[in-house]
């Protein structure tokens, strides 16, 4: 194959160019969720029917409740009319949907991969920004607005005004102890800015993400889109494919072997030139915080917090001025000195099995000393996590074991973080007001959020584990 | 969707990099219908305090930028979630032109979807731009998409310049003609429909 894997998927997926330049694009899957109703609702009013219901899988995460999977328990009315529009939007277009009460409901960036909805090759998108996440299994994934949603249900097509540039980013070498998918991608954030990818498709490349269970090439891919960049994506390869091996939508039989076939084709060519090019040893990664209000503004648990005054620029030292007076923090203070007084394990980016057994390993035979909460990505997590008895020592160490959704990575269901408070999460954000006005979100991985959630503060979780702490 | 018309008025400076969607319009607002409008609730957390009281510094709630449909940003604005709310409440507070060095991708499609014209400039030009537009507030500028031109700050003799910008040639022209892009692509039938039969025999596993 010449060129590199993003080449080959756009250019299998365009269905025509304007003479000024303007690219269709064809839609091999789309994803919908209970924010996916002003989609719907512009398709109605122009009174066009949604083209291939086939090709779209629906499932609601956003305000979902975390205390039971019905519909009655969603405390308020709002809320309930959100997801009860995506069962009747579902039912009445034919779209797939994994509604609540089945136990393969959601987050939408869960489940496609767990359903085999995501393939390698395919050209997917999502009215939703962390759709990048489906990129670790060689798809081309990104977020859409809903004016774009509706376009695709009517069209299962999207324009694009030019191709995006390619970058590559590759890390070699074993992650250390502790050290974990959810800190290599804030290390890569923190290098290029939140900005360093716009425009961009990122493949991630190099022995770090080869050696990467699939969970993890998941994490990686989801932040994608806080670099800036438009989607993440690794090539698959033998690691995919066993994922992906009867899975209820990935193809079976003699599909399964010419698609697999097809997909072991999916590499970037050994000369392929990629636009720009970064660099990093993984040997030099440390378990990861947050500090401020951008993802960018993260460092090394063992680091300490920048002094504004030591900035390059008086605009960068006026956003660190703003982030550390909106957090609460000092310059100069240490990192692992950052108090913390709550705890979110889950969402899109660290809510799949390996991110619970991880943060249940550091949680086991421990006791939490403030809220801390887990949210499983599926029911289908939920449920293996429970048939391995994390469930169990989640709650023998005070945490709240919740029902699957997107919970207080965003909290539009309720589960929010109090005005000043300080939560220690596993999602994505560290936006003012993300998980709630006046919060104050610090990013970490699973095992570091635990380890927070015993110590009540920013915790380097090798020190934990080693008995130093 | 209506039309873009060259548009004369008030542009307010914004001296923020990494504005984000979630600061734009907060979660907890997007279950609103797009008819409820969302204008009053543009930068809700940042422009008001929790009483509901506007903060007298932040700059669209200073008098002499009332009536600005131009806002001149920093870096990365509009990066984050996707949500198209972000446009609508920067639509119907008024605004119609974001011009800033870069723009978070999906924040930047979603804006043409609604009438709504994101422009880049220059970093250096977007600072000198914001300076201008802080020294004398009320200034206006003039964008002219026809042209593919900014021009100003008109009125005062501080930092005027024409400056060309870029833009996609059909997003251009659906922008003039007040048209969303779903009616061509719907008279495209044909070719989606050769498209999709060629696509199914290659990979019939999708």
């Amino acid at each position: 194959m010449a060129g590199t894997v993003f080449d080959h998927i756009w250019d299998r997926h365009t269905i025509m160019v304007r003479p000024d330049g303007a690219v269709l694009l064809h839609v091999g899957r789309h994803l919908v969720h209970d924010g996916s109703r002003a989609g719907f609702k512009a398709l109605a009013e122009k009174g066009l029917p949604v083209r291939h219901p086939e090709r779209t899988f629906g499932t609601p995460d956003h305000y979902v409740s975390t205390h039971a999977s019905t519909l009655d328990a969603i405390d308020a009315p709002h809320r309930r009319e959100m997801v009860a529009a995506l069962t009747e939007n579902a039912r009445d277009s034919g779209v797939t949907l994994f509604d609540l009460g089945d136990v393969r409901q959601g987050i939408v960036h869960v489940i496609g991969p767990e359903q085999g909805i995501t393939l390698p090759g395919l050209l997917m998108v999502c009215g939703d920004s962390h759709t990048a996440t489906h990129g670790a299994l060689g798809a081309l994934a990104f977020g859409i607005g809903a004016s774009e949603v509706s376009h695709v249900l009517a069209t299962q097509t999207l324009w694009q005004s030019s191709r995006p540039k390619s970058m590559r980013v590759t890390v070699d070498g074993d992650l250390g102890p502790g050290v974990t998918p959810k800190d290599v991608i804030l290390a890569i954030i923190a290098k290029i800015s939140a900005a360093g990818g716009t425009g961009h498709v990122i493949e991630y490349a190099g022995s770090t993400f080869r050696n990467m269970s699939m969970e993890g090439r998941m994490t990686v891919c989801n932040m994608s889109i806080e670099a800036g960049a438009r989607a993440g994506m690794v090539a698959p390869d033998e690691t995919t494919f066993a994922y992906l091996k009867g899975r209820p939508y990935a193809p079976q039989g003699a599909d399964w072997e010419r698609a697999v076939e097809y997909w072991r084709g999916l590499v970037s060519a050994p000369d392929a030139v990629f636009d720009s090019e970064v660099h990093l040893d993984a040997t030099e990664i440390e378990p990861m915080a947050s500090w401020g209000t951008s993802p960018e503004n993260a460092g090394p648990v063992s680091g300490r917090i920048p002094d504004p005054a030591q900035a390059p620029d008086a605009e960068r030292s006026g956003a660190i001025e703003r982030a550390l007076a909106y957090m609460g923090l000092t310059p100069g203070m240490r990192i692992d000195e950052i108090p913390i007084n709550r705890v979110f394990i889950g969402s899109c980016t660290n809510s799949r099995i390996e991110d619970l057994r991880a943060a249940a390993d550091v949680a086991r035979g421990r006791t939490v000393i403030i809220p801390a909460l887990v949210v499983a990505g599926s029911g289908l997590v939920k449920q293996q996590a429970e048939a391995e008895g994390l469930d169990v020592v989640f709650k023998a160490a005070g945490f709240r074991w919740g029902e699957p959704g997107c919970s207080m990575c965003v909290g539009m269901n309720g589960d929010i973080v109090a005005e000043g408070e300080h939560c220690a999460s596993t999602s994505n954000r560290n936006f003012v007001g993300r998980q709630g006005r006046g919060a104050r979100t610090h990013l970490v991985s699973p095992a570091m959020a635990a380890a927070a959630a015993v110590t009540g503060r920013i915790t380097d979780v090798r020190k934990l584990m080693a008995g130093e702490i | 969707m209506r039309k873009f018309e060259t548009v004369e008025a008030v542009a307010a400076p914004l001296d923020m990099p990494n504005v984000d969607t979630d600061q734009i319009i907060p979660a907890r607002f997007l279950w609103r219908a797009r008819s409820d409008g969302y204008g009053e609730l543009l930068f809700n957390d940042i422009r008001s305090e929790t009483d509901g009281s506007k903060k007298p510094d932040f700059v669209l709630n200073r008098a002499a930028y009332a009536g600005a449909e131009v806002l001149v940003a920093d870096r990365n604005f509009g990066c984050g979630s996707s949500r198209e709310h972000a446009v609508w409440a920067l639509s119907d507070a008024g605004l119609r032109v974001v011009i800033a060095p870069s723009f978070g991708d999906i924040f930047f499609n979603n804006s043409f979807k609604n009438g709504f014209l994101p422009i880049v400039l220059p970093e250096a030009r977007c600072n000198e731009l914001r300076a201008a537009l802080a020294r004398n507030p009320g200034a206006k500028l003039v964008v002219d998409l026809e042209a593919q031109e900014v021009r100003g700050p008109v009125g005062v003799n501080d930092g005027f310049a024409i400056d060309h910008f870029e833009i996609d040639p059909f997003r251009r022209e659906l922008l003039l003609a007040g048209m969303d892009d779903i009616s061509f692509t719907l008279s495209q039938s044909e070719t989606i429909g050769g498209f999709e039969e060629r696509y199914k025999a290659a990979m019939p596993w999708v």
